[in-house]
């Protein structure tokens, strides 16, 4: 099932153009990679999808880009809405200064999805369970978030964005400041993250991309050069650039 | 006469200097090479001419006068005068001997005035000449010295060195004359009223300690209603406490919304017109506050049945808080700022609204920054002087009533030491007393507010 | 479930609405109270520059002026004007009794005399005629032509008599009172009489003192500022020197008032009153503001520059000299001028070191006794006479305007000559 179709997105920073007639389709469940080399777009794109490119003020976005058969870029679209069902795991982990539970409940509490303070604990207790922190941390939840490792605090980030119970996770390169173990941690993480949720990751590595995802996305230049299951952008890409680029010839 | 000197010993500075570079050149042209460029020859020689000069010049200036002073009254001792009548005899001396002198002419004073006058000349020419004598000398002694392989460049330098290393001094030797002018005084004062009767006394009427005979010790059962500093203190932190109250809620929110919401044309052109508000001086705002917002208030009172003074407590701190509005939105808008912008763009990636992410995440953020300016604040309006003046109360009244007036430190300090004052009169040394304590609190906030903006910042940082 | 979701989320854009309110009347309340302070200090003010002057006749009759045949110009000067002068506003109104005729002399300022005196100066050949004069009104006729009187007071509640302000309003209605360009406001110094007060003297104070001031802080905290920033090792009695800076530039300036007091005058014995002492109390003060902008503009040139040089073999002194101070100089010299515009505001300190005696010649050193602008703008808003209250407004924005010139100075200084590191 397509859960996100993009149609001809163009986005442009001032007068310059970073994206071009991007159109793409995310399948629902799964976990779809954006690949590509530093600077073509790939962040942009994700970025996109739950509008964060609205908090920078010269950057404006064309086209359609539909969830739920509902288009997000309509003027009608309520973005505070958009963002509970669309989460985000950035590439530096950032946990509010504030304590662990505090931050797990930030979303919850914001959006009053708990009644009360049983179901918040519950919450919490349950999105650190599947961000596979709750053992590390249970008995220091009142100590503040930005005493824990990277790779900790990474997972922090996506027990975080698991509050809400959001259908689509986006992750902008979530394991490119984690060391390897941390980054293995978050792999098999997002394997088992994919039964319930959406994922969509942009990577630079493209072990990464192969060993995560069931789909793939090569942007190059601003432009999406070609997209498909995973296997065959890996294996057998119709187009020679991606061809060049997985078999690293530049990038 | 010490002019002449003093432009002399400069010019033979600049002479030396001229002869330093030409023996350098000199050198040069015998074709030995010179360690350093020929202008440092001449500033070293300038330097052998000019300061010794100046060391013996200024050590003259300050001791010559008490020497002087020394050597005429000598003839007065053992003769049973007290000090203030020796100091009397000295000045008469000196007003005769300068033609001045007005009183009946006693043939000891005149003797005096005679010997003053031998001694200030003979004090004159041997100056001239001990300086004359040791720039020579030094001159000489340098000059020699000067070879292809004197290094001089050094020298110079390390004096350079001296000269800036003395420079950054200045700031403590100001401490250490702000703590030395106010200590004394106030050492004086607690010996005559006691500590105790100062910090927890509540009536404070100065007028009442009036000059006395020198020879009268004070008695200071007499002053024990009349030198309490509670009434001052409070009037200082109530007025106070009013600013914070104007300056904090729009400072605030001026600075969220300059940092957050203001788009780059309306932050261009808001940000330096709030700050035009803190470049006003401060006898301009109390200007206004006596001629505008005290009156105004007390109409608006009156209207309202309220008994309200032409001076109060609420017009003098609401006229504080708006000149203290620019510090606070400054200083916040720059802490806000430096919030980092992933903190942001976390809160927002999870659905928060802007003044949500405001009030939950960057505020709390924040939070050590903005403290240390509103402390930094509330330092500034505990430090403020003419507002108070001109638009409080000058009587130290203990009240918590905004509506009615009251005094401050600041305005205190004013009020005792504006006209004449004599040192060694309790009112006088009040004043400095009163200086001391705001030096301290200010001194204690100061500190602490940027211990706490220090920690923000390396936190961000 | 859904609908509370609806109900919650517009609760949040309203909370949202009111937030972004507050922000917006914070500033707006910030900005009106500037506005209303400019309008409020302009419209009381601008009218200072305008003088009243009553055109009245005046008879130069030589035998009450004590002249013989042919003065020469130094009789002149010796003349006695009071006599004329004083016929000469009697002759307002003929049937004017004794205490009527005082009240006719106060009408004008007790400058008269002078100004009678300057007219026959400028053209002797008045002697025995008649000439209308320009008189200065005094300050309260100033106010009531200016509109700022209180006309309907009771008499014994106002200054003006009624008779006075028939007389006068017999002038306005024959056209012999005008309003003219207040030259003396700029030229004249402080006075008791409202009318003659100018702001002369007290100028000139501020200039001394502030160049005194600028000829102390400025290379000692230059100096220590290049001593601190490239000079000095680590340890803790530098960390000491920054702290003690850091302090006194947050010390209340009569604290500094008050060593001023008891230091440089009562142990250095200088001169009371004086733009010297001023001038050395108000460089103490702007020594740590000066200190910390210095630091900064030589914190901001690159160290690529001072490898540069040092590279080339010259010396730690050199490099610093030659290269670092000279590049650092656009901004040290703009936190300079914003320090010493800082300076030229402060009252309290001067007060507290005398300068704020009445004092009414122009000084003509720093050694000489002398007010400041901002102390002027104290001694007469204390004082109770109208006319005072528009001559405080004008040398408010006089000083405001000094102020606004320093300022925008400092920024073109920055601007135009700072070198971008990018």
């Amino acid at each position: 099932m397509i859960k996100i179709k993009a149609k001809d997105v163009d986005v442009f920073y001032g007068k310059k153009q970073a994206l071009f007639n991007i159109s793409l389709d995310i399948e629902e469940n799964q976990v779809t990679a954006l690949i590509g080399p530093s600077g073509c777009g790939k962040s942009t794109f994700l970025r996109c999808l739950n509008r964060m490119n609205d908090v920078i003020d010269i950057c404006s976005v064309k086209g359609e880009i539909l969830i739920n058969d509902f288009n997000i870029n309509d003027k009608g679209c309520d973005v505070v809405r958009l963002r509970e069902k669309i989460g985000m795991v950035f590439q530096k982990p950032n946990p509010f200064p504030k304590t662990l539970y505090e931050n797990v409940s930030y979303g919850p509490t914001i959006h009053g999805i708990a009644q009360s303070k049983q179901e918040m604990d519950e919450i919490v207790e349950t999105s650190l369970k599947k961000a596979a922190l709750w053992e590390e941390v249970k008995d220091r939840l009142h100590e503040p978030g930005t005493g824990l490792s990277g790779g900790q605090q990474q997972r922090l980030c996506i027990a975080r964005a698991i509050s809400v119970s959001p259908e689509v996770i986006l992750m902008d390169e979530p394991c490119s400041a984690l060391d390897p173990i941390a980054t293995a941690q978050i792999e098999e993480l997002i394997d088992g993250l994919k039964k319930e949720h959406t994922i969509i990751i942009v990577t630079h590595s493209m072990a990464q991309a192969a060993r995560v995802s069931q789909n793939t996305g090569f942007f190059h230049l601003g432009q999406l050069i070609e997209h498909g299951s995973t296997d065959k952008i890996f294996k057998n890409p119709d187009n020679k650039k991606t061809q060049d680029y997985i078999t690293g010839r530049f990038g | 006469m010490n002019l002449i000197l003093f432009t002399f010993i400069v010019l033979l500075g600049f002479t030396s200097y001229y002869f330093g570079r030409k023996k350098a050149y000199t050198i040069q042209s015998t074709k030995k090479r010179l360690t350093a460029l020929p202008q440092f020859y001449g500033y070293y020689l300038a330097i052998w001419c000019a300061i010794p000069a100046f060391i013996i010049f200024s050590l003259w200036a300050i001791f010559e006068p008490t020497i002087v002073k020394l050597l005429i009254l000598s003839d007065y001792l053992n003769q049973g005068y007290l000090d203030d009548e020796l100091n009397l005899i000295y000045e008469k001396t000196k007003a005769l001997s300068r033609g001045q002198f007005t009183g009946e002419i006693t043939p000891f004073i005149k003797a005096s005035a005679e010997k003053y006058l031998s001694l200030r000349s003979i004090a004159q020419s041997s100056k001239v000449v001990i300086v004359l004598s040791a720039i020579i000398a030094s001159v000489a002694y340098a000059y020699k010295k000067i070879s292809s392989n004197s290094r001089t460049r050094e020298p110079v330098e390390k004096f350079l060195n001296a000269v800036l290393f003395t420079a950054s001094l200045a700031a403590i030797l100001t401490t250490v004359g702000i703590v030395f002018s106010l200590i004394f005084q106030t050492i004086d004062f607690f010996k005559v009223i006691p500590l105790f009767d100062f910090v927890f006394g509540t009536h404070w009427y100065p007028a009442k300690a009036f000059v006395r005979d020198s020879s009268e010790a004070l008695d200071p059962t007499m002053y024990s209603d009349t030198f309490g500093a509670v009434p001052i203190f409070a009037g200082t932190f109530f007025i106070a406490f009013i600013a914070m109250c104007v300056a904090i809620p729009i400072g605030l929110m001026s600075g969220i919304y300059l940092a957050e919401y203001a788009s780059y044309k309306v932050r261009q052109y808001a940000k330096p017109l709030i700050e035009i508000l803190a470049g006003i001086p401060t006898v301009v705002y109390g200007f206004f506050a006596a001629l505008t917002v005290g009156p105004f208030l007390k109409e608006l009172g009156t209207s309202m049945g309220l008994e309200v003074s032409a001076e109060s407590a609420l017009a003098a701190g609401g006229v504080m808080g708006i000149m203290i509005i620019p510090f606070i939105s400054s200083l916040s808008d720059d802490v806000i700022t430096s919030v980092p912008q992933s903190l942001r763009d976390g809160s927002y990636a999870m659905g928060a609204t802007k003044s949500e992410t405001i009030k939950r995440v960057i505020f709390p953020a924040a939070l050590p920054g903005i403290v240390g300016s509103i402390l930094l604040g509330v330092s500034r309006a505990i430090g403020e002087t003419m507002i108070v003046v001109m638009a409080s109360g000058l009587a130290a009244n203990l009240t918590l009533n905004p509506l009615e007036s009251t005094s401050t430190i600041t305005a205190q300090i004013v009020v005792i030491l504006i006209g004449d004052q004599a040192f060694g009169d309790p009112k006088t040394q009040a004043a400095f007393a009163l200086g001391m304590s705001l030096f301290l609190v200010t001194l204690c906030l100061n500190i602490v507010a940027l211990k706490v903006v220090k920690k923000y910042r390396e936190k961000y940082e | 479930m859904n609908k509370n979701k609806e109900q919650l989320l517009k609760k949040r854009y309203k909370a949202e609405q009111r937030f972004r309110l507050y922000g917006q009347s914070a500033i707006f309340m910030a900005l009106l109270f500037l506005t209303f302070f400019i309008f409020k200090i302009f419209s009381t003010g601008h009218s200072a520059f305008q003088k009243t002057w009553l055109i009245v006749p005046v008879t130069f009759d030589a035998e009450l002026m004590m002249l013989e045949q042919n003065p020469s110009n130094v009789d002149i000067q010796d003349a006695d004007y009071y006599d004329i002068a004083l016929k000469s506003m009697a002759d307002l109104d003929l049937n004017a009794n004794e205490d009527q005729e005082n009240e006719l002399k106060r009408m004008v300022s007790y400058f008269f005399e002078k100004e009678i005196k300057n007219e026959l100066l400028n053209d002797p050949s008045l002697i025995g005629k008649t000439k209308e004069v320009y008189l200065t009104a005094s300050d309260d006729l100033d106010q009531v032509f200016k509109g700022n009187y209180p006309r309907d007071l009771p008499e014994d509640q106002r200054r003006v008599s009624d008779y006075q302000l028939k007389i006068f309003d017999q002038l306005v209605a024959n056209g012999k009172v005008e309003s003219k360009f207040n030259i003396s406001f700029f030229t004249n110094p402080d006075s008791r009489e409202a009318e003659l007060a100018g702001i002369a003297s007290s100028f000139m104070g501020s200039i001394f003192s502030i160049l005194v001031c600028l000829m102390i802080a400025f290379p000692v905290a230059v100096l220590a500022a290049i001593y601190l920033e490239e000079f000095a090792p680590k340890n803790r009695f530098t960390d000491f020197i920054e702290v003690n800076i850091n302090n006194l530039a947050a010390v209340p300036s009569i604290v500094f008032g008050l060593l001023g007091l008891g230091v440089l005058l009562a142990i250095f014995q200088l001169p009371r009153s004086t733009p010297l002492v001023g001038g050395i109390t108000l460089s103490l003060m702007t020594l740590p503001t000066i200190i910390i902008a210095a630091r900064a503009s030589l914190k901001a040139v690159p160290p690529s520059i001072r490898e540069a040089a040092l590279a080339m073999g010259a010396s730690r002194m050199q490099t610093t000299m030659h290269h670092t101070v000279p590049l650092s100089m656009p901004g040290t010299l703009s936190g300079t001028i914003i320090g010493l515009a800082q300076a030229l505001g402060e009252t309290a300190p001067l007060i507290l070191i005398g300068m704020v005696a009445f004092v009414n010649t122009i000084p003509g050193s720093p050694m000489d006794p002398a007010a400041s602008l901002p102390v002027q703008i104290y001694i007469w808003a204390e004082s109770a006479e109208r006319g005072f209250v528009e001559k405080v407004s004008a040398c408010i924005m006089v000083l405001l305007g000094f102020l606004i010139t320093m300022n925008l100075f400092a920024q073109i200084i920055r601007h135009k000559f700072e070198k971008k590191w990018s």
